[in-house]
This record gives C-alpha cells, sequence and structure tokens, in this order.
C-alpha cells in the first residue's frame, strides 16, 4: 500500500514520513498532493499568533485536550524561526504539550520556517493539507508573531486567534496595527497577571475604532492557560467561528481567494525557477559579465538581451 | 528542489531536574544546521516514542544525569522495535559509568556521548552516519 493510502488509514509513521517528503519538496511530494486533493478542505483551520512567550503553546495544549475530549481528532503545526546563517532550528514548543504526545486523536509536527521570511515555512500550507485529507478535524497553527510576519498566517487559517499578555509596555501599539486586521478572535493569556483588564479594554476599544468589516464580531477572551481557565469559553468561540463562516457563505469566498493566490504563487514559482535555470544555462552569459566588468555595457542593458532571448518568438 | 534537514530529537527521560548539558547539545547541533526538537524534562519513554515519530526524526539524542540509563534507554529502543522503528539512530548522553556503556551498546543504543564531550565530536557523529 503507499505512503497515502496508510497514513490516510491512521499510520502514524506513515503521516510522519508523508510530511517529510512534502517539508523536503522531494520529487514525489506533487504526486502525493494530487492524490490527497480530493481529500481536502473538511478541516478547520485555526491559526494562533502572538508575541513570544505569549503562551501559544500552553493555549494551544488546553484547547486542543478540550476538542481531544470532545471526541475530536486534530493536528497542530508548530512553527519556529530558522537560522539565517546555519539552517538549523530549535523546535520548543512540544515541551507545553507534552500531555498531548500520548493522545492517540492528536498528531503534533514541528516546522521550522527554513527559507521563508514569513511566520510560516513555504511547504506549511502542503502540510496542512496532508493533516485535511487524513481526515483530521481541526488544525492548529502556532507561530510566532513579531510585526509583520504573522500576517501569513491569514493565508493559512480559516480563523485567526491572537494571543495577547499584560505587560508588553509601549510595544502593543505596534503589535495591535497589524494584528488588528488579521484577528478573528482576541485572547488576553496570562489574565492572572495584573493590567489584563486594561489591555482587554484597550482592544474593545481599538476593535470598535475599526469596525466590523463583516457579520463576525471580534471576541475577547481573557484565559488564564497554565491553570485551564477559560479554555472552554475559547474553544466554543473558535467553533462558533467556523459556524458563522459557512453560514454566512465567508468560507466560500475567503478560500477561493486563498486559492486563487496560491495557484498563482505556485506559477510564479515554477516560472521563475525554469526561467532562471535558462538564464544560467545561455552560453554568452560569462562573455556579458566579461563585457559589464569592461564597462563595454551594462546590467540593464544585458537584461533586456537576456529576457528577450527568453521570449517565445 | 530537495531541501534535506537532519531532525534530531533531544529527550530527558527520567526524574532529574536538569536540563543544561541537554540544552547545550540542542545549541550546538542546531549551530551545525540540524533541526532539534526539543521537548523539555521528564519524559516516560512511551512518549519519546510517540514525538520521535509525529517528528520522523533522524535520531533521538537521550540525556540522562539521574543513573537509570541502563533501564531507560533501553526501554526507548525496544518502544521503539515494537512499532517497527528501527532506521532511528538513538544517541546517549550525561553522567554515564564507562562500564555501563557495553551494556546500552549491546541493546540498541548507537554510541554514548559521557558528560564533557565536546559537541563538535558528537556532530561529527552524527554526520558520518547520516
Ligand atoms: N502566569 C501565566 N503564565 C503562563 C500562562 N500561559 C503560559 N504561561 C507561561 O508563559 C511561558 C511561555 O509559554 P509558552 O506557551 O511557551 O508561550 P509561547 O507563546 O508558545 O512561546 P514561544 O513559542 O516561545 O513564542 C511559560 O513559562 C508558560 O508556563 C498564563 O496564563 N499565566
Ligand atoms: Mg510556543
Amino acid at each position: 500500500m503507499d505512503l497515502v493510502q496508510r497514513a490516510r488509514e491512521g499510520d502514524r509513521r506513515a503521516l510522519a514520513r508523508l510530511i517529510t517528503v512534502v517539508e523536503n519538496q522531494e520529487p514525489e511530494a506533487v504526486d502525493f498532493l494530487q492524490e490527497m486533493y480530493p481529500h481536502t478542505g473538511k478541516a478547520q483551520v485555526i491559526g494562533i499568533t502572538g508575541p513570544p512567550g505569549s503562551g501559544k503553546s500552553t493555549l494551544t495544549d488546553k484547547l486542543v485536550k478540550e476538542l481531544s475530549k470532545r471526541g475530536q481528532k486534530i493536528g497542530i503545526i508548530a512553527v519556529d524561526p530558522t537560522s539565517p546563517f546555519t539552517g538549523g532550528a530549535i523546535l520548543g514548543d512540544r515541551v507545553r504539550m507534552s500531555d498531548l504526545n500520548l493522545d492517540e486523536n492528536v498528531y503534533i509536527r514541528s516546522m521550522g520556517a527554513r527559507g521563508s521570511l514569513g511566520g510560516l515555512a513555504e511547504t506549511t500550507n502542503d502540510v496542512i493539507k496532508i493533516l485535511d485529507a487524513c481526515d483530521f478535524d481541526y488544525i492548529f497553527i502556532e507561530t510566532v508573531g513579531v510585526g509583520q510576519s504573522e500576517v501569513e498566517i491569514i493565508n493559512a487559517a480559516d480563523t485567526v486567534l491572537v494571543v495577547m499578555v499584560p505587560g508588553l509596555g509601549d510595544d502593543i501599539q505596534a503589535i495591535k496595527a497589524g494584528i488588528l486586521e488579521i484577528g478573528d478572535i482576541f485572547v488576553v493569556n496570562k489574565a492572572d497577571r495584573e493590567g489584563a483588564n486594561k489591555v482587554v479594554l484597550e482592544l474593545q476599544m481599538m476593535l470598535d475604532l475599526k469596525g466590523e468589516k463583516s457579520g463576525w464580531e471580534t471576541p475577547i477572551f481573557m484565559s488564564d492557560a497554565t491553570e485551564s481557565k477559560g479554555i472552554i469559553e475559547i474553544v466554543d468561540g473558535i467553533l462558533e467561528h467556523f459556524t458563522y463562516l459557512k453560514q454566512s457563505g465567508e468560507l466560500w469566498t475567503t478560500r477561493r481567494n486563498k486559492l486563487e493566490k496560491e495557484l498563482l504563487a505556485i506559477v510564479s514559482k515554477k516560472l521563475y525557477t525554469q526561467m532562471l535555470q535558462r538564464v544560467k544555462q545561455e552560453k554568452k552569459l560569462n562573455e556579458y559579465l566579461d563585457c559589464i566588468m569592461r564597462k563595454e555595457t551594462n546590467p540593464y542593458s544585458v537584461v533586456e538581451l537576456l529576457i528577450k532571448d527568453l521570449m517565445p518568438r | 528542489m530537495v531541501e534535506k534537514r537532519i531532525r534530531v530529537l533531544v529527550a530527558k527521560p527520567g526524574l532529574d531536574g536538569h536540563d543544561r548539558g541537554a540544552k547545550v547539545i540542542a545549541r550546538a547541533l542546531r549551530d551545525a544546521g540540524m533541526e532539534v526538537i526539543y521537548t523539555g524534562l521528564r519524559q516516560t519513554p512511551e512518549q519519546i516514542v510517540a514525538t520521535a515519530i509525529q517528528e520522523d526524526v533522524d535520531i533521538v539524542g537521550l540525556s540522562l544525569l539521574s543513573g537509570a540509563h541502563n533501564h531507560l534507554f533501553p526501554k526507548v529502543v525496544e518502544l521503539l522495535k515494537e512499532k517497527g522503528v528501527e532506521d532511528i539512530l538513538i544517541l546517549g548522553g550525561g553522567v554515564i559509568p564507562e562500564e555501563d556503556i557495553p551494556f546500552l551498546k549491546e541493546n540498541g543504543v548507537a554510541e554514548i556521548f559521557t558528560a564533557g564531550t565536546p559537541t563538535g565530536k558528537v556532530i561529527e557523529y552524527i554526520k558520518s552516519k547520516l
């Protein structure tokens, strides 16, 4: 039996291996993704983002535990930054999710962002599809939000949950500017700490100013994730958002918009690689370089020549 | 476009409460370009095995100071075998007496790096095996 079939029948090793093939962009990856594609589209994809150390993993652990208790199957993808210098990474989110290791309903996968500059790896979307095709009901993606990078999460998730904490000081303004638009649900975690109410009020004020652009009224929850306080309300909020998306028809339109972006991204990547390959094979390339070095011509004119040569006549 | 990375699970079985050594090796492996899945203290062999499978790692590095290595290291190997996993390299580290090393190697631990081994040696070993 092939890897896809085994993974879809619940073989965790096959699932894990499948993800590796896709993550490494091995040649078979595309075949596997094609085979799985018809089985995708059922899961609710939930993005969890927020500043470093805000409690994203602890919160995910508790939310997932609650969903598992309700008999649901959950996949978690925890993305951490990759060192741009060495390509290595320490993926430490599982430290806060130890209890889920042995839960049969749960599969956790840590990913390095690898070459990607945003909060997700280039292949995170494909890994989501694998989990979706393997009949996980909910897929959580944890990603660190620092400045602009978290915006990527909206292209992957149906529901974006933004985790805030008291005591961020002035940073909060900067962070809020970007995340206000992307959050479908806000959670002020570490509510056991001083200042949580103030953060809720500030957030509420900013959301009111922004105004609702759709029929969804963005809720703000408080939680103390370490003590499992406030968890059930958040889980219910997540489920409500999916119901809203389905009933309003927004799920269809936003997924279609994302599909368009994804399709164009794949096309542009493929064109780019193929074209660049041909430029590199261009016999006159070395000659051009020498000419530019001798100032007989310039890079701008050469680029025009190279591109003209590539275009079909 | 293949972007293969070596993936290593650094795990601390047993009850001792120190993970300084484990963190040092985790950082060294990261600096050598590997992806290190770090799981924190007090993992049971069952948890370690489940994590190794889910994360599809190439290597499991077990670090232990408490002296229970003769029980815990072979247990991890055995549970992996039970799940049909025989292609993950198991390494041990920490405070481990010389006289225990042959027993551990007979029981499926590929190599032991006792406390104080330069991290460069571990990296060299891993790269030679993969
Ligand atoms: N007081 C308090 N501490 C919390 C709460 N939730 C999480 N923490 C602690 O905050 C620290 C960071 O928690 P994580 O869950 O690792 O946070 P994270 O956002 O996943 O961190 P990164 O993935 O490193 O960005 C840990 O020490 C947690 O125990 C909470 O509700 N209250
Ligand atoms: Mg985390």
